[in-house]
C-alpha cells in the first residue's frame, strides 16, 4: 500500500471525528427523550471559543477545554428554554443555530485569516514503526484517540449501568420514570448539557485539528449530518461511530477525489456528503417497524411535572 | 425559586403581549451586546433601527427585504401548524431562482409581455421540483423532512454555483462566475421611482390576504390545524396526513421558489453564487415571531427587513461586523420562544402555597 492510500485513510480519521463527537452526545440526548436539533450552532460555538483562546493562550488543551465550555454553555441556554421554560424543541434548536451562526461570526471577526499550528500528534513509539498499521492506529491527536473512549464509555453506560437505564427510561417513557420518583428534568438537563459539550469538542476539533484555523461558518452543515447520523445508526452508539467513518470517507472523496482519478466539478464532488446523507436517511427510514422499535418513545415531547 | 403554573386557558392577552414582550427584551440585551463591544449605544440603535427609515431608498428597501420574507413565512407558518418542518425554504429559494433565471436566459434575445410570466412559472415550479423531493421522501419512506429539505438546501446552493461558473455563465464575463444581466422584458416593474421596490412586495401582500383565507375560512386549513393538534383525530375525521404533507411542502416550495425569482428578476437582474442573505432561514424565524399567522407574519417580516437594514446601517455608520444582524434574528426568536410559556402557564416566585 502506497503512502497516498495511508494519507487518504488518515484523513478519512479526521474528517470522522468531528462528528463522531457530535453525533454521540446528540445520541445520548435524543435517547433522554430530547431532539436538540441546534447541534450546527453548538459545533460553531465549539470552534471559535476552541481557537480563539488556543491562539491567544498558545495551548491546544485550554482551546481544547474552551470549546467543551462553550458547547456547555450554549446547551444550558436550550435546555433552560426546552426544559424549563417548555419551549418547542423543533423551533429552540433552530434558533440556537441561527443565534450561533451569528454569534460566531461576530466574536470570530478578529480571527479570520490566522493560522495555528494544529493538535500534537500523540504516537505510541514502538507500535507506530509498525508499517501500515503503526500510523493507521497509533499516531493521532488526543481527541481522536478520545473519540473512541467516548464512544465506548458511551455505550457501556447506556447498555451496562443503572443511570444509563434511568436516562433511557426518562426518554423512553417520562411519566413512568417521574412516578418512580426519577428526576426527569435533571437528568434531561444532564443529557443536554453532555450532548453540548461534545458538540463542542467536535467544533474545537473542526478549528484545532481537522482545518486548523477559524472560518466563519465553518461547520458547514456537519452539525446536521451528525444529527442524521443518529437516525442512521438507529440510536446504537457502535453503529454511529461506523457511520461517522463511512460519512468521513464520503467528505474525503471530494478532497482527494482529483488524486483518486475523479474529473467532476468539484461543486458536484461537495453535494455527495449531503446527498449521501439523503440517502442514507431513506434506507433507513423506509423500515419503519425497525425506527419505532429503537427511537426513544418520547423524543421531542415536552414534559412537565404537574405532582 | 420559580415556579410554573398551568394556566386553565391560555392567556389570550400573551398570545400578541409575548411577542412585544420579546421584542422590548431584544431591544435591551442588543444595548448590552453594543456595550460590550465598546460602540456608543444610542448611536447604534440610532443607526440599527432609525437610520434605514428616514429616506425613501431606506422605506422601499424594507419592502424589498419584507418582500421574501413575508411570502415565505405565510407558506411556512402553514406547514407548521400542520407540523411540517419545511426547514430548507433557503435550497428552495435557490432552486425557483435558478429555473426562473434559466427561463430569462433562455429567452435572452426576446423582448416580449410573456418573458415575465414564464419566469415566475419557472420559479414557482423550482421551487416546488425542490420541495417535493423531501414530501416524498417524507410519503413515500417516512424520512424525516427536516434533515432532507435541509440537505437539498446546501445542495442547491453548490448546484447554483456549479451553474454560474459553468452552462449559465455570461460568455462576455472575463470568466466571473456570473450570469448575464437580464433584460428589461426579465425584470421587475419598479413602480416607486427612486428605490428598488419592485411588484414582489404587492404579492407579498396578496399572499397574507391568501395564506389568512386558507387558514381560517377553509376545510383545508381546518384540516391542516387539526393535523398539527391532534393527528389521530385528523386520521379519524378523514384527513389523508400525507396530502397535507405534501401540500405543506409544496406551498412553502411555490412561495420560496417564487421570492427567489423575485430577488434575481428584482433587486439582483441576474443569476450570481450568492443570492440570498438567507431568506429561507429567516422566514423561519419570521413565522415563529409571527406566531404562525399571516398577519403576525406580516409585522414580523417588517421586523426582520429592519434588522437586515439596521445591519448594513451600522456597518456603515460604525463599522459594525454585519453579522450583527443574525445575533439579533437569533435573541428575538430565542426570547420569543421564552416568553411564550407565559401563554400556557403563570410565573410564581416563592414556595407553593
Amino acid at each position: 500500500m502506497s503512502d497516498v492510500w495511508i494519507l487518504t485513510l488518515l484523513t478519512i480519521v479526521t474528517a470522522a471525528t468531528p462528528l463522531v463527537y457530535a453525533g454521540i452526545g446528540e445520541l445520548v440526548v435524543e435517547r433522554a427523550g430530547v431532539l436538540n436539533l441546534g447541534l450546527e450552532g453548538l459545533m460553531l460555538g465549539g470552534a471559535v471559543a476552541a481557537f480563539a483562546v488556543a491562539h491567544l493562550s498558545g495551548s491546544a488543551t485550554l482551546g481544547i477545554l474552551a470549546g467543551l465550555a462553550a458547547g456547555v454553555l450554549l446547551a444550558t441556554l436550550f435546555a433552560f428554554l426546552t426544559l424549563t421554560l417548555q419551549s418547542s424543541q423543533v423551533a429552540t434548536g433552530l434558533a440556537l443555530t441561527i443565534f450561533g451562526i451569528g454569534l460566531t461570526a461576530l466574536i470570530g471577526q478578529s480571527l479570520v485569516g490566522i493560522a495555528f499550528g494544529g493538535l500534537p500528534q500523540l504516537s505510541v513509539s514502538w507500535l507506530s514503526a509498525i508499517p501500515v498499521f503503526g500510523p493507521l492506529l497509533f499516531e493521532h491527536d488526543i481527541l481522536v484517540y478520545g473519540s473512541f473512549a467516548l464512544v465506548a464509555t458511551v455505550a457501556w453506560f447506556l447498555s451496562r449501568t443503572r443511570a444509563g437505564l434511568v436516562l433511557r427510561a426518562v426518554g423512553d417513557s417520562p411519566e413512568s420514570a417521574h412516578a418512580l420518583g426519577h428526576p426527569v428534568i435533571r437528568v434531561r438537563y444532564a443529557a443536554v448539557l453532555f450532548g453540548g459539550g461534545c458538540a463542542g469538542l467536535g467544533g474545537a476539533y473542526l478549528s484545532l485539528a481537522y482545518t486548523p484555523m477559524w472560518v466563519e461558518n465553518m461547520s458547514g452543515g456537519r452539525g446536521w449530518i451528525a444529527l442524521a447520523l443518529v437516525v442512521f445508526a438507529v440510536w446504537q452508539p457502535g453503529r454511529l461511530l461506523f457511520g461517522a467513518y463511512l460519512f468521513g470517507g464520503i467528505g474525503i472523496l471530494q478532497l482527494h477525489g482529483q488524486a483518486l482519478g475523479l474529473t467532476w466539478p468539484s461543486q458536484l464532488m461537495s453535494m455527495l456528503p449531503y446527498l449521501a446523507t439523503i440517502l442514507v436517511l431513506v434506507l433507513i427510514s423506509r423500515d419503519g417497524g425497525r425506527i419505532r422499535r429503537n427511537a426513544p418513545a418520547s423524543i421531542g415531547r415536552p414534559f412537565h411535572p404537574t405532582l | 425559586m420559580m415556579r410554573l403554573e398551568r394556566r386553565a386557558v391560555p392567556s389570550r392577552v400573551m398570545v400578541w403581549g409575548a411577542p412585544l414582550i420579546a421584542l422590548g427584551l431584544t431591544l435591551l440585551a442588543g444595548c448590552a451586546l453594543f456595550a460590550l463591544l465598546g460602540v456608543p449605544v444610542l448611536a447604534a440603535l440610532h443607526a440599527f433601527f432609525v437610520e434605514p427609515l428616514t429616506s425613501r431608498y431606506g422605506l422601499g428597501e424594507l419592502g424589498v427585504k419584507a418582500a421574501p420574507l413575508v411570502m415565505i413565512a405565510v407558506a411556512l407558518s402553514i406547514g407548521f401548524r400542520a407540523q411540517v418542518w419545511n426547514i430548507g425554504a433557503e435550497g428552495q429559494l435557490i432552486a425557483g431562482a435558478i429555473a426562473g433565471g434559466s427561463v430569462a436566459l433562455a429567452l435572452y434575445e426576446i423582448e416580449a409581455w410573456y418573458v415575465l410570466p414564464a419566469m415566475v412559472l419557472g420559479g414557482l415550479a423550482g421551487g416546488m421540483a425542490w420541495a417535493a423531493v423531501p414530501a416524498f421522501l417524507k410519503v413515500r419512506f417516512n424520512a424525516n423532512e427536516i434533515l432532507t429539505s435541509l440537505m437539498m438546501s446546501y445542495i442547491a446552493v453548490l448546484l447554483l454555483s456549479l451553474l454560474v461558473s459553468g452552462p449559465l455563465r455570461d460568455p462576455d464575463g472575463f470568466n466571473f462566475p456570473e450570469s448575464r444581466l437580464f433584460h428589461d422584458a426579465a425584470l421587475l416593474p419598479r413602480p416607486w421611482s427612486g428605490t428598488r421596490l419592485h411588484a414582489g412586495a404587492a404579492v407579498a401582500l396578496l399572499v397574507v390576504v391568501a395564506g389568512w383565507v386558507l387558514l381560517s375560512r377553509t376545510l383545508l386549513g381546518f384540516a391542516l390545524r387539526v393535523h398539527g393538534q391532534a393527528p389521530r383525530a385528523a386520521r379519524h375525521a378523514g384527513f389523508r396526513a400525507s396530502s397535507l404533507v405534501w401540500f405543506s411542502l409544496l406551498a412553502g416550495g411555490a412561495m420560496a421558489g417564487l421570492a427567489g425569482l423575485f430577488e434575481v428578476a428584482g433587486p439582483i437582474g441576474q443569476l450570481l453564487p450568492s443570492i440570498s442573505p438567507g431568506y429561507g432561514f429567516t422566514a423561519i424565524i419570521v413565522a415563529f415571531v409571527g406566531r404562525l399567522h399571516p398577519v403576525g407574519v406580516l409585522f414580523a417580516g417588517l421586523i426582520m427587513a429592519l434588522s437586515y437594514l439596521g445591519g448594513e446601517s451600522a456597518q456603515i455608520t460604525l463599522g459594525l461586523p454585519l453579522a450583527v444582524t443574525g445575533v439579533f434574528q437569533g435573541m428575538l426568536l430565542f426570547f420569543l420562544l421564552a416568553t411564550d410559556v407565559l401563554i400556557r402557564y403563570r410565573v410564581r416566585t416563592g414556595t407553593r402555597t
